[in-house]
């Protein structure tokens, strides 16, 4: 768990083609996980999150594919892998799990067989020993009564217990890098409770490196040790999780921060209006001139309309995109 | 879960026909193509010949079971090519894409705009007359819609999240549409394979009747049929009861296919329901 950057994404661009013609969906994208960190991923729905998940584990799908840039992942140039290479790596040392619990067993499989099949396909078990790791695995993922329950079908279970085996099936390899999708965002918040405990035990316990993204900054403040804020496919703010919900430095996530909904506030004047940042995301093909947050930012200016703000580095080492950044 | 009639009566029928077939060797009173006599030919059904016998003084019961033999030998076999070569096909289209997807889609197209008996008319030309000749024939001619289902199926199922997941917890993609589109497209695929057994018992026999398929003195109900053409107005029971076998063997299928597909297809249950 020391320094070293287990996965490192430099400049990285994700194209989109429409007609012939290709918009940078994501782009300048740079940032590094170290082994058994958190990172997570910040922003609203269609900001280029789950794009640049499945461009590091290569299931970038027409009309999307990388435009440059590179990620390094143990030193390995993830992009010079074959296909097949990097199907190899899926799985066993990047894993990843989804939002939605509901849909991502197969009906027709027992769940207990699911998880077995991550280990007879990456560490070559034969049946007999691989379903008996399969009822370890769930009893890792704290399922009640493990050896009755992987003989059950996903329509069987809660979501919050198929959220247990898609964990259970996306650790079984003990993997250096877990990505994970909005997790907990399809489960009711008792559980989410439960499912992030479980992700940061099991992490903590295999050395795991976990890429959380979400939109929601509470779980991200509590989950993650360094936090990305990505705004219209790039990073915009780029800080120690401490440091960027104390003092955010960027208007979006000044924004972002100011719209959570506190519990029992009030106002004066009673109920208290819960903030917004006006307007929505642009989409990629119509990217704003300038700053790409200029026409929802509160402080925007002639400069911002104008001309793109470079990256700037803070003192306390955290990176921001603004020109007006202090 | 409740059977429905189609189901039942279908699985019946079918199940009578498979009987027949398998146990002619025990329930046929003579054998097929030897015990011919002339001096009995064209005697109508009565004690002694249950289903008559025709114009070579054959026992027509002991045919039409071993004409079973044949006809179910055709109609599953060919089914199975067909299926195999259709779910292949489909399924790879549909997950690939790409021009390995036009190039099947296209060749699917050709083969319904072909009409498929007409097509194994041509193969049989080629090849020759015989049991092996028929199974290729009909084998490779019906496969299109099994095709298109899967392609359709593989289609829809592709997005679902558990073909995503599979596919970023490291499944090779044969792995995938083995395991996971496969399965999950099962109950159409019997269905369609059902129904089009039917139709392979009937393009067996329109084949043997006409010459191609199976050839006399063998009992095949189709050229059963083609033999009792000139006795029909005067012993009418020669191309009765191979008739009836054919009818009762397809409207089985048929049934036993529309049955399935109301246990299999979970939109006609609810439409039911």
């Amino acid at each position: 768990m020391t320094g070293q950057a287990l996965l490192e994404v430099e400049d990285l661009r994700i194209d989109l083609s429409v007609n012939g013609r290709r918009y940078p969906a994501v782009q300048d994208v740079s940032f590094s996980i170290r082994r058994g960190e958190t990172f997570g991923l910040v922003g609203e729905s269609g900001c280029g999150k789950s794009i640049t998940a499945l461009a590091l584990i290569g299931l970038l799908r027409n009309p999307l594919s990388i435009g440059g840039g590179s990620i390094r992942f143990d030193g390995q140039e993830l992009r010079d892998l074959s296909p097949d290479g990097i199907r190899k790596l899926r799985g066993s040392r990047i894993s990843m799990i989804f939002q939605e619990p509901m849909t991502a067993l197969n009906p027709l499989s027992p769940v207990g067989r699911q998880i077995a099949e991550m280990f007879a396909l990456h560490k070559g078990a034969n049946w007999r020993e691989a379903e008996r790791q399969a009822v370890e695995a769930l009893a890792r993922v704290r399922v009640p009564a493990p050896e009755r329950r992987v003989k059950d079908y996903p329509h069987q279970l809660s979501g919050g217990m198929r959220q247990r085996v898609m964990i259970a099936m996306a650790l079984a390899c003990g993997p250096d890098l877990l990505l994970a999708d909005e997790p907990t965002t399809a489960l009711d918040v008792t559980v989410q409770a439960e499912i992030l405990d479980l992700i940061r035990e099991l992490s903590a316990a295999q050395g795991t490196a976990v890429l959380m993204i979400s939109h929601d900054l509470g779980l991200i403040a509590n989950m993650c040790q360094n936090v990305g804020v990505m705004y219209a496919g790039r990073l915009v703010e780029q800080r120690a999780a401490d440091n960027i919900f104390l003092a955010p430095r960027h208007p979006y996530t000044q924004g972002l921060l100011a719209a959570l909904p506190l519990l029992g506030a009030r106002s004066k004047f009673g109920r208290k209006k819960l903030k917004e940042i006006e307007g929505v995301v642009p989409p990629v093909v119509a990217f704003p001139t300038g700053c790409r947050f200029n026409p929802r930012c509160h402080a925007a200016t002639d400069l911002c309309r104008a001309e793109d703000p470079v990256v700037t580095s803070l003192p306390d080492s955290g990176l921001v995109r603004c020109h007006y950044h202090d | 879960m409740k059977i429905g009639a189609n189901l039942l009566i279908g699985g019946l029928l079918f199940a009578a026909v498979v009987i027949a077939g398998t146990l002619a060797p025990w329930l046929a009173h003579t054998d097929p193509v030897m015990d011919a006599d002339l001096l009995y030919a064209e005697e109508p059904p009565g004690a002694a010949f249950w289903f008559g016998t025709d114009a070579q003084g054959r026992d027509i019961y002991s045919r039409v079971l071993y004409g079973a033999r044949i006809s179910l030998t055709v109609g599953i076999i060919s089914q199975l090519i067909n299926t195999v070569i259709g779910v292949c096909l489909g399924v790879s289209a549909g997950y690939w894409g790409g021009w390995w997807d036009d190039f099947v889609s296209g060749l699917t197209n050709m083969m319904l705009a072909i009409p498929s008996l007409v097509f194994a008319l041509a193969i049989m030309a080629i090849l020759n007359p015989g049991l092996s000749s028929l199974l290729i024939a009909l084998g490779l001619t019906n496969w299109s819609f099994t095709c298109r289902l899967a392609r359709a199926s593989t289609l829809s199922l592709k997005s679902q999240g558990y073909v995503q997941a599979a596919k970023v917890l490291g499944y090779s993609d044969v792995r995938i549409m083995l395991t996971q589109l496969l399965p999950n497209m099962l109950g159409p695929i019997i269905v369609i394979g059902t129904l089009g057994m039917g139709g392979a018992v009937l393009a067996e026999a329109a084949l043997s009747f006409l010459g191609l398929g199976i050839r006399p003195p063998f009992p095949s109900w189709g050229s059963m049929l083609s033999d009792a053409r000139d006795q029909i107005t005067t012993a009418p029971w020669i191309s009765i009861f191979p008739g009836v076998a054919i009818f009762v063997t397809v409207l089985g299928l048929n049934l036993l296919g529309d049955g399935l597909r109301d246990i299999l297809d979970p939109q006609s249950r609810s439409r039911r329901a």
